[in-house]
């Protein structure tokens, strides 16, 4: 018989967190915290406050992606809760693997909208992977496992733990289980082996095919057995906002990024394909286009951990339900098994296509312009730092700049918010990453309007050691949505323009947080700028003014299909414009 | 086209919130949903039918089989299966109109459970279909207050 120790609820908790290996906790306390609280400032795992509950939650998912460990955040009850919940959201959309611990009022309370009371486990429902209300201080153990256990595995996201304080301060004797029991929870891993050898046949008998990957070859840490698999076969690749970096994108047969400002090479490849391999991928709408004209010509085959997500937008001819690296670890093995039995078509026309559209249509800008343009920015960024350093971005123009003119060989480097499109995630993420890789060179690729959602964050990276380099793209504008009203709102800048001339000053807000605030607004300024932050051992703010009305191009419309593109060097938009500001869109 | 499914589930609080909820939110319609326990205190079932195209079939049952207590689901053919409704209504009856409902009420074997001078409340177990023709043959008489079960369902033999 194992000696069960007596204690506190609150004491079991950190207990709890402690045998899950968690290092780091982001969050901010409150009253029916304190018990919690109490009990951590004892415990060696990192306390982290940051200025707002968002923070932390966007701060435990930038842990979180920049790691593959588990990210924890905590909140206090009612308004700490309801903060967390945008960053609850943003990692359950993106498939991260949280744990949020919130305080609650007092079991005997709950129901009689107590002060500072709100139905955490009823609002998170939709959007966590699974949550608890504890009721019992006895559950805690078992409950705090279970929610690591769920959150890291299968398709990882976020779940919530909801703490009555009563139950913080009960007692119980710790006992903790060998693995957590849960009859109803067993994510399939390994690959249907007659799907598998399905799929190897249909990939050797492709005369175009295409490697279309998510982020959850990321997630799966499948990028050596991808590279196996298009390298073997010759496959081009193209990837998600979430893929990138799953694939090196330096990697000749990579294509870039695929969808609504994708590149044409990648989006003309899903027109043309005969086989779509899809690795931890969704069909999001921002990758497929128009729905009823997204590869017409393709059979799909599908490999997802989520069965939910096979079939949920696009038919797939091969389903295959598994973990990335598993399920292609098992592709390669039988492609090379059936090599010699399966006539393989000639692919060098294919490749030569492909090859004349990367050639032909380059992302590309007005290089020659005297204003600063952020694309340049982002590129400078990228050669100074080698495409070594761990890129944050905020939401918008400066998430598709940062994303086309990135480029990153390794996974776990570029880290967005892909489908929730979270403003103000960049900045408290990139706190996160830095803290989990304090090694690493940590960029916040920004907007003016995003990283204003979140700025009270410098205060968390400068008091906890943080130097992350925030790199605002200074537009003046909501950029994005400015581009949307200029091309299919008739230049009606309705809301979207920030004033930059008049407030705020970002120099003198980095300085009234401690950080170094540096401005630049001629392009040979650039580089000196970025090494100056580069060389800072603090946070550094470098305040961008870029071209006010550069837009993110190409550029498919919503509800267009990926062939047809608008807006860059070859379709100026000014062309354009009229006949699409008529067609409906979503 | 109408599907049951029987949803087994593990007999903790929220598993009916956490059901509904993700019906509302996915658009599926629900026609009933009926909740009991089972042969084992820590597991109940849902009976679910629902009315929803063979494609978006294939989206209830897989997200619902990601609801953590979900345990596990079927899609009873109602070939193998046996499905049962319960309904009650209390029709309005007379000197003269009692002995009519009291034969259809026989002809349906129910039962009558509560007698007053103005009304009967009765009683009857049988398939959606069967409630339904039972309905349409007291409704005439004034049905003044009616609630029904919603299906529950197991597969036949094994």
């Amino acid at each position: 018989m194992v000696m069960q120790l007596k204690m506190t609820g609150a004491q079991a908790l950190v207990r709890s967190l402690e045998e899950e290996g968690v290092e780091i906790i982001f969050g901010i306390p409150g009253g029916v915290l304190l018990p919690v609280f109490d009990v951590l400032y004892d415990s060696p795992i990192r306390k982290v406050l940051t200025r707002h509950e968002q923070g932390a939650a966007h701060a435990a998912d930038g842990y979180a992606r920049a790691t593959g460990r588990v990210g924890v955040c905590m909140a206090t009850s009612g308004p700490g809760a309801t903060n967390l919940v945008t960053g609850i959201a943003n990692a359950y959309m993106d498939s991260i693997p949280l744990v949020a611990i919130t305080g609650q009022v007092a079991t005997n309370l709950i129901g009689t909208d107590a002060f500072q009371e709100a139905d955490t486990t009823g609002i998170t429902m939709p959007i966590v992977k699974h949550n608890y209300l504890v009721k019992d201080p006895a559950d805690i153990p078992d409950v705090v496992q279970e929610a690591f256990y769920i959150a890291r595995t299968g398709r990882p996201g976020p779940v919530l733990i909801d703490l009555p304080v009563d139950v913080s301060r009960g007692e119980l004797r710790y006992h903790r289980r060998e693995h957590p029991v849960l009859p109803g929870y067993k994510p399939t891993l390994k690959g249907h082996k007659k799907q598998v050898r399905l799929a190897a046949r249909a990939i050797l008998e492709s005369r175009n095919p295409v490697l279309y990957v998510g982020g959850g070859a990321i997630t799966s840490g499948a990028s050596a057995e991808l590279r196996k698999l298009a390298e073997e076969n010759g496959i081009p690749v193209t990837h998600t906002l979430m893929g990138k970096g799953a694939f090196p994108e330096s990697h000749p047969l990579s294509m870039g990024m695929l969808g609504m400002h994708g590149t044409r090479c990648a989006n003309y490849a899903m027109c043309e394909t005969d086989l779509i391999i899809a690795v931890g991928a969704r069909f999001d709408d921002r990758i497929t286009g128009k729905l009823s004209e997204f590869a017409p010509k393709a059979r799909v085959i599908h490999i997802d951990v989520d069965p939910a997500e096979i079939g949920k937008n696009v038919r797939a001819h091969v389903p295959i339900v598994g973990d990335a690296r598993q399920v292609l670890k098992d592709l390669n093995a039988a492609i090379r098994e059936m090599r010699s039995e399966v006539q393989s078509p000639d692919r060098s026309e294919w490749h030569a296509l492909i090859q004349s559209w990367k050639e032909k249509y380059p992302l590309t800008y007005d290089r020659g312009s005297d204003t600063l343009k952020p694309q340049y920015v982002v590129e400078r960024i990228h050669a100074l730092t080698k495409g070594e350093a761990i890129v944050c971005t905020e939401v918008g123009q400066n998430q598709m700049w940062a994303a086309q003119y990135y480029k990153v060989d390794r996974p776990r480097l570029f880290i967005s918010s892909g489908g929730l499109g979270t403003m103000g995630f960049g900045l408290p993420a990139a706190i996160g990453a830095r803290l989990g890789r304090p090694k690493e060179v940590v960029f916040d690729i920004a907007g003016d309007g995003s990283v204003q959602m979140t700025i009270q964050e410098l205060a968390t990276a400068v008091l906890e050691g943080a130097p992350v380099k925030v790199a605002i793209l200074n537009n003046g504008y909501l950029g994005m949505v400015r581009q949307w009203q200029q091309l299919f709102y008739h230049r009606k800048y309705s809301c979207s323009c920030l004033q930059r001339e008049r407030t705020p000053d970002f120099v003198l807000l980095a300085e009234a947080y401690g950080a170094k605030g540096i401005r630049v607004k001629e392009p040979e300024m650039v580089d000196q700028a970025i090494l100056e932050a580069l060389e800072a051992p603090c946070p550094v703010l470098i305040d961008f003014w870029v071209d006010p009305e550069e837009n993110v191009y190409p550029m498919v419309a919503p509800g267009a299909p990926l062939y047809d593109m608008i807006g860059d060097l070859l379709y100026p938009v000014d062309k354009v414009h009229p006949e699409k500001a008529e067609e409906p869109f979503l | 086209m109408k599907h049951t499914l029987s949803v087994l589930v593990e007999n903790k609080p929220g598993v009916l919130a956490r059901v509904a909820e993700l019906f509302a939110r996915r658009g599926f319609n629900i026609d009933s949903l009926a909740v009991g326990t089972t042969e084992r205190p820590d597991i109940s079932r849902m009976t679910i039918v629902v009315d929803v195209a063979e494609h978006s079939l294939e989206q209830v049952r897989k997200q619902l089989h990601k609801l953590i207590n979900v345990i596990e689901i079927v899609d009873l053919d109602p070939e193998t299966s046996v499905a049962r409704e319960l309904v009650l209504a209390k029709v309005k009856v007379d000197k003269d109109s009692r002995s009519e409902v009291i034969e259809i009420v026989d002809i349906f074997r129910g039962n009558i459970v509560d007698v007053s001078p103005e009304s009967i409340i009765v009683e009857v177990t049988g398939s959606s279909q069967k409630l339904q023709a039972f309905e349409d043959l007291v409704r005439p008489y004034g049905i003044k207050e009616l609630v029904r079960t919603g299906k529950v369902a197991l597969p036949r033999g094994k």
